[in-house]
This record gives C-alpha cells, sequence and structure tokens, in this order.
C-alpha cells in the first residue's frame, strides 16, 4: 500500500501582468494604492455596464498556448459562470467554457526516477477575470465582518488546466516552476506580484476517490499541501478506509488540508454565453506571435557558449531574472569569469538570497561581478568573498549606502594576506622593531606557541594534528590566508621546528 | 457651448415621471431645448435610476449612459425618468413597484408596457420625445396603445452602454415620440458605434424620412392576423396596409412558421439572461443596504427578497431553472435553435420582400388590472418578440382606432434597414393625417 501511485493534475491560475484590467480600463497596478481605487463602473458591476474585452490579454494567453504547445481555437467565446459571493460585483464571473481559447498541450520536465524528461499534458487554457477580494475583520468577540475591495476584480487570469500525469509533489513543483519560468519567459507574468498565482490540485491514490485541494497561492504551498494530502490518503487506505471523493481546501498556515463545508461542494454554475461580448476571431493572431527564446533554448545555450555544467545551467534559467542577472554579470566578461559567475550564483548567491528573502532583482549585476572580478584576480578567497557578498546584501536588505565591494574587503581587514618570501624562515624570529609583522607569520608563529600539545603530537606523527593547527591560524586570520600558501609555511615552520 | 436651462413644470396625472428634472440645463445642438424624457433604466449620472424597483430606491448613477451622453451633446434637456414595468418585465407598465402609469387616451387602461411611462408622457404632450427600451415590444407595444410612434432599432446600431440589463441579446434602447420625423430626429442623436459596448455596430443614422414608397414589396405574415389577433385590430391594420398599396406598394402574402416557437424562445431566453443579470443586485454595493449583521448568504436573501416584484422574482426562477444543469439542453440550447430558426425564416422572407407589416400588438390597451394572470400577460407580446428574437428593426406607428383606442401598425425590415422602415411609417402617417 505504502508504494501505491500518487497521482496528480493541477489547475494553475496566473494573473496576466497587462497594463489594464480584463474588461475596462482601470490600472492592475493596484497593489501599493488603498482599497476600491483602482474601479470604474465596469468593474465595480454597477448596473447598465459592460465589458470591453482587453485584446492584450488575449495576445498573452496565445503566447503561453503557442509555447504550451496547445491548438488555438478559431473563436474566443466567453461564458457566465454565476454564482454568488460578496466578492464576485456582477454575481458571475465572466469566463470561458465550452470553448476554451486552447486545448492539448504539453510541457516537459525532469522526472523523479532516472534523468529523463517526462510530458505533462495540458487539457486546455483559458482566459478568465478575477473577482475583488474580501478583508476578514473583527473577531468572535468583537464581531466579525469583512470588508469587500474590488481592486483585483477584473484583472485577467489564465487559467492552465493539467491532465493528471504528476506522479509525486515534486514532480507538481517542478511543473508549476516550469510553467512559472515560461510564462516569465514571455513577458506575461510576474511571480513576485503577490497573490499573481492560486492553484487548485487534483490528487488521488490510483484506484481510489479524487481529491481536490482549492485555495493553494504560492509554489511551496503547492508540494506542501499535496505530501499533506499523500500522507492523509494513504494513511486513510492502511487503515482500511476510503478516500471521500471532496473538496478541500489548503490553510497556509497550518500546512495542513481541511473538508470544504458540503454546501460549497454543490455549486451549479449555470454557465451560458456572454451575450454582451462578441466572439473574437483569434486564429489568425496566432500565426504572427513570434516566441522569445524558452527555458530550454536558453539553458542549451548556457551550457554551448558559457560553458555552464548541466546543473547550473538549469537552475540560472529555471527564472527570467535569474538568468538575466548572470548574462548581465559575463556580458564582455573573460572567459574565465563564466564558471566561476555561474558557481557563484548558482551555488551561492541563491542560497544568500533565500535566507534573507531576497529576490535577485534587488542585487546589480555591477557590484557583483566587481566581487567576482577580485576574487578571480586573487584579491581575496572565496571564503572573504562570501563575507563580502553577505555585507552587500544585508546593505540592500537595510537600505544603507552603497559600498565597493572592495571598500568592503578594507574595511573589514579582508583583503587576501600573502607572505611574498621566498626564503624559507625560522620559527621563533625575531622581528625588527618597526616592521608591521606579516599577520600570517604572526597568527602562524602564535598558533604554534599556543599549541604545544599539537605541536608535539604532529611530530609523534598525527596527521589530524596539523589540520587542528591550520584551524586556529585560519580563525586568527579570518580566512584572509590562502590556504595553499599557509600549508606550505606550516609544513616549513614545523620541520624548522624539528630541526 | 452654451449652457441654458429648460424650465420643465409637467402635469404628471399619469403617473409617467419616477424623477422629474425641473431645471434641466442644455446646451445648443441639433436638440436644443428639446425635453427628452429618459426610461428610468437607463443610467443617468446624478439623477436617481431605478429600473421601477425598490430594490434600486435611492441608486444614483455616477456615470451616464453612452445615449444620454449624445442626447447632452446635442443640445437636449434630460426631462425626467419615466415609469416602467420593473425591469422591463411586462407589458403593462403596472409591474413598477411605483404605481402603474395610466393611458393618456383613457386612465382606466394601461399605457402598455414596458416604457409605458415614457409612451404616456409623450401622448399627454408633457414631453415632444423620449427614449424606451425595448426587449420583446417594450417601445413598440406603449406606442401602439397610446397612439405615438416607437422604433426598435436594429441590434448593435444604439449602444446599450448604461441600460440596465435585462436580456442582453434581444433589447435595444430606442426613440419615441409623437411624429415619425422626431423619431427620426431622435434616432440621428443616439445610433452610432460605441468602443464601450462589443456588440454595437459602426453604422450611424443620418437619415430624413422619404415619404416614397413606390415599387416597395411588403409582406404580410398570415400569423399576424390569425387567431389570438382581435378581427378589429386585424381589419384597422389591413385597412393601413391597404392605403400604403395605394401609394404604390406591393402586399405579398407570407408565413413565418417558427413564430410557433417564437414566444417560448423568447421567454426562456429573456428570463435566463435575466436571472444572471439581476444577480448583482444584493445591497452590497447600491440600492438599500443589506443587513450586514447576518451572514451575507442570509441577508442577501432578506434584500432580494424584499426588494423585487413578483413577476421579477418569477423571472428570475425561471431563468435559473432553465440555466441549471440538466435543464441547459431542453430549455437554453433549444430556444437558440429556435431563435435561429426565427431568423431564417425573417431572412427567407426578406430575400423576397422589402418590409414585413401586421398589428404591432394583437388587441387595443387592456383595462388596468385585466391581465392578472402572467400566461396572458406573456401572449399579447406575440407579434412583438419575433422581431427581437431576430435582431431586426420595427416601427409601431398609430393607423386607427377601435373601441377609441389607437392601433399600432408594425412595419419590420432587414437587419440595419431603419432607415426603410422609418420610410414607411412616415409615408403612412402623411396620408392618414
Ligand atoms: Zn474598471
Amino acid at each position: 500500500m505504502t508504494d501505491a501511485q500518487v497521482i496528480v493534475g493541477l489547475e494553475v491560475h496566473c494573473q496576466l501582468d497587462t497594463q489594464s484590467k480584463l474588461f475596462c480600463g482601470c490600472s492592475t497596478d493596484y497593489r501599493s494604492d488603498g482599497p476600491n481605487t483602482h474601479v470604474c463602473p465596469v468593474c465595480l458591476g454597477l448596473p447598465g455596464s459592460m465589458p470591453v474585452l482587453n485584446k492584450k490579454a488575449i495576445e498573452y494567453a496565445m503566447r503561453v498556448a503557442k509555447a504550451l504547445n496547445c491548438s488555438v481555437t478559431d473563436e474566443a467565446e466567453f461564458s457566465r459562470k454565476n454564482y454568488f459571493y460578496p466578492d464576485l460585483d456582477k454575481a458571475y464571473q465572466i469566463t470561458q467554457y465550452d470553448k476554451p481559447l486552447a486545448k492539448g498541450g504539453y510541457v516537459e520536465i525532469e522526472a523523479d526516477e532516472g534523468s529523463g524528461g517526462k510530458c505533462v499534458q495540458i487539457t486546455r487554457i483559458h482566459v478568465e477575470e478575477d473577482p475583488g477580494r474580501l478583508v476578514h475583520m473583527g473577531n468572535a468577540e468583537r464581531g466579525r465582518y469583512s470588508l469587500v475591495d474590488y481592486n483585483r476584480a477584473g484583472i485577467p487570469l489564465i487559467e492552465i488546466v493539467s491532465e493528471p500525469d504528476m506522479r509525486s509533489p515534486k514532480e507538481a513543483r517542478k511543473f508549476l516552476n516550469k510553467l512559472r519560468a515560461t510564462l516569465e519567459y514571455l513577458g506575461v507574468f510576474d511571480s513576485e506580484k503577490e497573490g499573481s498565482l492560486r492553484v487548485d490540485a487534483n490528487i488521488s491514490i490510483a484506484g481510489s476517490e479524487r481529491v481536490e485541494v482549492k485555495n493553494i497561492s504560492s509554489y511551496k504551498g503547492v508540494e506542501k499541501a499535496l505530501t499533506f494530502e499523500v500522507t492523509r490518503q494513504k494513511n486513510l487506505l492502511r487503515r482500511g478506509r476510503t478516500v471521500k471523493r471532496e473538496t478541500r481546501h489548503f490553510l497556509e498556515a497550518r500546512g495542513i488540508t481541511q473538508s470544504a463545508r458540503s454546501k460549497e461542494q454543490e455549486h451549479d454554475y449555470r454557465y451560458f454565453p456572454e451575450p454582451d461580448l462578441r466572439p473574437v476571431n483569434v486564429q489568425s493572431w496566432v500565426a504572427g506571435i513570434v516566441l522569445p527564446e524558452l527555458p530550454d533554448a536558453r539553458r542549451e545555450r548556457f551550457m554551448a557558449q558559457y560553458g555552464c555544467s548541466a546543473n547550473h545551467a538549469r537552475t540560472l534559467t529555471g527564472e527570467l531574472r535569474l538568468a538575466n542577472f548572470y548574462e548581465h554579470v559575463v556580458a564582455s566578461g573573460q572567459k574565465g569569469l563564466f564558471t566561476l559567475a555561474a558557481t557563484w550564483i548558482a551555488d551561492t548567491l541563491i542560497g544568500e538570497l533565500n535566507y534573507r528573502n531576497m529576490t535577485i532583482d534587488t542585487v546589480q549585476a555591477a557590484p557583483f561581478k566587481k566581487l567576482l572580478e577580485h576574487i578571480q584576480g586573487d584579491e581575496c578567497t572565496d571564503k572573504s568573498g562570501v563575507e563580502v557578498l553577505r555585507v552587500m546584501l544585508d546593505t540592500i536588505k537595510q537600505g544603507l549606502p552603497y559600498e565597493t565591494p572592495l571598500a568592503i574587503l578594507d574595511r573589514l581587514n579582508l583583503r587576501k594576506v600573502s607572505v611574498n618570501i621566498t626564503r624559507p624562515f625560522a620559527y621563533g624570529i625575531t622581528l625588527k622593531s618597526g616592521v608591521e609583522p606579516n599577520p600570517i607569520m604572526k597568527a602562524l608563529s602564535e598558533v604554534l606557541t599556543e599549541q604545544p600539545r599539537a605541536v608535539e603530537d604532529f611530530r609523534k606523527g598525527k596527521k589530524e594534528a596539523f589540520n587542528f593547527l591550520i584551524g586556529h591560524v585560519m580563525k586568527k586570520t579570518r580566512g584572509r590566508a590562502d590556504p595553499k600558501e599557509l600549508n606550505r609555511l606550516l609544513v616549513e615552520a614545523l620541520k624548522n621546528r624539528e630541526a | 457651448m452654451a449652457a441654458h436651462e429648460t424650465v420643465f413644470n409637467p402635469d404628471d396625472r399619469y403617473n409617467a415621471f419616477l424623477t422629474v428634472c425641473r431645471k434641466a440645463p442644455h446646451s445648443d445642438g441639433k436638440l436644443a431645448g428639446i425635453a427628452v424624457a429618459v426610461k428610468d433604466n437607463i443610467s443617468t449620472q446624478g439623477i436617481e435610476t431605478t429600473c421601477a424597483s425598490k430594490i434600486l430606491k435611492g441608486y444614483i448613477p455616477p456615470y451616464d449612459a453612452h445615449v444620454v451622453d449624445l442626447l447632452k451633446q446635442s443640445g437636449a434637456a434630460i426631462a425626467g425618468k419615466t415609469n416602467m414595468d420593473e425591469f422591463g418585465m411586462g407589458t403593462t407598465t403596472e409591474n413598477s413597484a411605483f404605481g402603474p402609469t395610466l393611458n393618456p387616451c383613457d386612465t382606466t387602461r394601461v399605457p402598455g408596457g414596458s416604457s409605458g411611462g415614457s409612451a404616456a408622457a409623450i401622448a399627454a404632450g408633457m414631453v415632444r420625445m423620449a427614449l424606451g427600451t425595448d426587449t420583446g415590444g417594450s417601445i413598440r407595444c406603449p406606442a401602439a396603445f397610446c397612439g405615438i410612434v416607437g422604433l426598435k432599432p436594429t441590434y448593435g446600431r444604439v449602444s446599450r452602454y448604461g441600460l440596465i440589463a435585462y436580456a442582453n441579446s434581444l433589447e435595444q434602447i430606442g426613440p419615441m415620440a409623437g411624429t415619425v420625423s422626431d423619431v427620426s430626429l431622435l434616432m440621428q442623436v443616439i445610433a452610432g458605434y460605441d468602443r464601450r459596448d462589443s456588440t454595437s455596430y459602426n453604422k450611424p443614422y443620418t437619415h430624413t424620412p422619404n415619404p416614397d414608397i413606390k415599387g416597395l414589396t411588403i409582406g404580410i405574415p398570415q400569423e399576424y392576423f390569425g387567431a389570438g389577433v382581435d378581427p378589429r385590430v386585424a381589419e384597422v391594420t389591413k385597412r393601413a396596409i391597404f392605403r400604403l398599396e395605394e401609394l404604390g406598394a406591393t402586399a405579398l402574402p407570407c408565413s413565418i412558421p417558427s413564430m410557433e416557437y417564437a414566444l417560448a424562445a423568447y421567454y426562456v431566453t429573456c428570463t435566463s439572461e435575466a436571472s444572471s443579470n439581476l444577480a448583482r443586485f444584493d445591497g452590497v454595493r447600491y440600492g438599500p443596504a443589506a443587513d450586514t449583521k447576518k451572514s451575507w448568504h442570509d441577508a442577501y436573501r432578506e434584500v432580494r427578497r424584499a426588494g423585487f416584484g413578483a413577476e421579477v422574482r418569477r423571472r428570475i426562477m425561471l431563468g435559473t431553472f432553465a440555466l441549471s444543469s440538466g435543464y441547459y439542453g431542453k430549455y437554453y440550447a433549444k430556444a437558440q435553435i429556435a431563435r435561429e430558426n426565427v431568423k431564417k425564416d425573417f431572412a427567407r422572407i426578406f430575400s423576397e420582400v422589402d418590409v414585413i407589416a401586421g398589428p404591432t400588438m394583437p388587441t387595443i390597451a387592456f383595462k388596468l388590472g385585466e391581465k392578472s394572470d402572467p400566461l396572458s400577460m406573456y401572449l399579447a407580446d406575440i407579434l412583438t418578440v419575433p422581431v427581437n428574437l431576430a435582431n431586426i428593426p420595427a416601427i409601431s406607428v398609430p393607423c386607427g382606432k377601435v373601441d377609441g383606442m389607437p392601433v399600432g401598425l408594425q412595419i419590420m425590415g432587414k437587419p440595419f434597414e431603419d432607415e426603410r422602415v422609418v420610410d414607411v411609417a412616415f409615408a403612412y402617417e402623411q396620408v392618414a393625417a
């Protein structure tokens, strides 16, 4: 039973990043403004107002359809989905029903098992309007009430429905990431905008009923919700019970799903064609749409053009902004920079950004490139580089004035120190007065004095003692010493000591 | 454009107006200083617009309908908002939440509906012209009952932006006036493309009526003179058509077999659309507010139960049923097939004739309270609804009297040949006078 096949299908709603709403001229840039400030008779559903289709939204959706290898319908037709809810100004949503914009495409993702790719089939793509938003106020004691904000009402949404082709929560996450990347490459979606993505997931264990999980509003949430469901459903089956066909809500904060009230499951939406809009002939537009370079093509190019490893190329091209950032950094750079930049961005920068909850677009390519050049030019070690990077990111996050990587290196005294003496030196060397002692040699001699036990152990043949001593020197120099050089110096110092 | 003011002080003993604008500003233009009444389902900025429903009591729109914009631009003074059947649902104007309008020709009778207020205001001489709306005959019926002229334009010829929707796919705003010339003049002002109405066409109306109808062919559908039509009304209408023949037109018998299903197709379509259109009246954004102490579900139910009249509630229920899953195919989808058949019948007839003529209404105006059961009321629409199903233009022009009450001659035309039906009505009006 534990090996039972997991079957997942997704319905993904993304806000299309148009300037104006789907059926009126109101601006879509509402997030930093007060409630009900981006509204007009149309998106408030005032009596007598009528929708006018934003052709840009349809064009955006057709770009997606083309990129996901779908076939586009001849005529785009809209329908009304009727239901009552306070955030729905007209008490119906204008959407597409039996004649969606596009059908039958696919998205390639990496399969969980093995190294090959797999195709997730796309059932349909359609365009619809977002409802408004309810803000719940008060509490049980002081009276609960809700405020409604129609700024979001009428924002164009694209709904992408997949076949139940995914076999694990992780695959679902991969599918979603690929979809997000593709939509961003197409210039039709901005994943950074709060609430720009919502997912409904269908999940079942082979042979059991299907459960629909609604209200998932983040990328991580999808994997979390599905993982919770897999465990819940498998546990039910293990205990000999059956999985009920139902709708469940995902409670993001608690990481669990909860059965929706049965009332919510019995909607009859009474779809019928929207009489206020004429069908739009879209087939003729499709041929004119020229797609930009998409993630797969860019990944191939990164490997060919910059010599990126497959993993680095996948990571870097998995997000449009990251890929752009990389290309900014390596632009007009030398070949040596290509790999260094790939390693630093994919392996270090992303982690540091995530840790700080920052996004890549807050980072400038130029200073980052400078930092890499310092590392490349042997002016600081990798370890110091990371420290400078951290300071740079903290500075951005706290909104402090800009400081060059070099200035940070100097301020923190992190410039790489080298000992530049060709002749071996004797342990216990006395320093000439007035001469600033070389910090590495100073640290080295201090460590040898402070750790006689380790020196003795080494002399007795304990090899671990050597690393112990190196560690202490590194600590004293705060990583500024070039490890290779330090090794050589320690070997010589110990040799001298024995002599 | 200089600003002027018209003082408007009508003696509204017929309850034609729901709102009177006693001081109406106006500018210069084609309709300079002419007081034009506007049906209360057309949005007027700053003037209460209720659709004769309690559910919109107190609603003052923040915007003008496209036709109201155009009226103002042409110098007309908005005289006020006229009474109607609630949301346009009726044939008598008795379904108004604010009391019925009386027929100025006989105050014991209804003025017809649903644009009864507009028709009565013209018939009583309170205004020279008015806007009505016609979903299934709502301009032509009161025009016929009150003895005035009313045009239902080709669908898409006049913008519906700002018309509070009852049945979007069927209805049009249209001109009403005492004469064909004035109807034509008002049509000049309101017709034309509006980008805010996606169903509107770029077909402006610049026509001046021409009474020359020599060589015109007129189809006379047998269904318009058969069972259910008062023989006296049929007789008066036939005489009017004979006058047209005297002017050089040729009348040819024809048949619209699809009329058998027209009424059913009409009522399924309009109630379906209405059930969706009227769902937005929930007390959240406008009109009497919902009780916020209750759950939204209960509050909605309460507002809608108290706010809508019986006929509106009936049609919402019928439409909700017709669209519900399992019944859609049986009702809504079937109605659309029947509607296509009506269109085909008209297309076939129009390949042989220029216009179609018949009575506007099967009877003269009913007595107040006479049509108490809904079904007999619905049957009165049989001669007007085919035009709406087919989206074609039709005009009603007075053509005589029965029992001292006016009878309307209905001229139906090919799509976008509103000019032609106006000409035929004008030709008749010239000889009838
Ligand atoms: Zn808007």
